[in-house]
């Protein structure tokens, strides 16, 4: 793949790829907010992807993979709740560990960086066009 | 050579402002990854070494942007000033163009002689 140049249409395509696994953590984390499970092993832990530059060295030009999600953030909190039938026997429940408030500035910050690209994508396609046009 | 006479200097500005509008492009694709230091091409250097036949001509004209203000992360894509100099580029692009077409139609018209 890496044998012919990259185009500025991978560049946006890729990078719009990677911005949409973001996406999906988001929506993940945010679904699986207010969960509780019987143990802190068990209860959901907040997904992050892992950015990494990819760089061509024939064109000149950088896109961004996604390298791997890891999961980020902080521990699953204990909550006393014997009523709750998943609590464990001493009667306690572990809460999802999901900042919400975080979780939503990256999803605007996420569809901020995708609009981004898809406009790249059509001022290079409308002057690729007008390239093509050119002499007539 | 007879193309270099034809259509002056904008078939190498032509050829810059392509590169130049992908090394943006790869700025505002990078512009979450954490570390990502922007590039930017200086359009005069690389003009003038395209038209002194250098071959790394546009590569050497590639510096890295120095930002207004530093990230904690460590990426230095300010989203503000690549989407202006992204849009200036593609206007440049198009005058280039309209240049080239202007040409193009000048000789199209002494070849027919109307």
């Amino acid at each position: 793949m890496m044998s012919t140049p990259m185009t500025i249409f991978q560049v946006a395509g890729r990078a719009m790829s990677a911005q949409l696994v973001r996406m999906n953590t988001t929506a993940s984390n945010l679904a699986n907010a207010g969960n509780s499970a019987g143990s802190a092993e068990a209860a959901y832990k907040t997904m992050k992807p892992v950015f990494r530059t990819s760089f061509d060295q024939a064109s000149g030009m950088a896109t961004v993979d996604v390298e791997r999600v890891v999961t980020a953030g902080e521990a699953p909190t204990k909550r006393y709740d014997p009523a709750n039938p998943m609590a464990d026997k001493d009667g306690n429940v572990f809460d999802a560990a999901v900042d919400e408030s975080r979780e939503l500035v990256d999803m605007m910050e996420t569809a901020r960086g995708y609009q981004n690209n898809v406009e790249v994508m059509q001022t290079a396609k409308s002057l690729i066009i007008d390239t093509l046009k050119l002499g007539r | 050579m007879a193309g270099d006479s034809l259509f002056g200097v904008h078939g190498a500005a032509l050829q810059v402002r392509s590169q130049r509008m992908g090394v943006l492009a790869s700025n505002i694709a990078n512009s979450s990854t954490p570390g990502f230091k922007a590039r930017d091409i200086d359009f005069q250097a690389a003009l003038q070494s395209l038209e002194g036949g250098s071959a790394t001509g546009i590569g050497a004209a590639t510096k890295y942007r120095v930002p207004t203000q530093t990230s904690m992360d460590g990426n230095t894509v300010e989203l503000n000033a690549e989407q202006t100099a992204f849009a200036e580029n593609a206007v440049q692009y198009q005058t280039t163009l309209s240049f080239l077409n202007g040409r193009i139609g000048q000789i199209t018209r002494a070849l027919k002689g109307e």
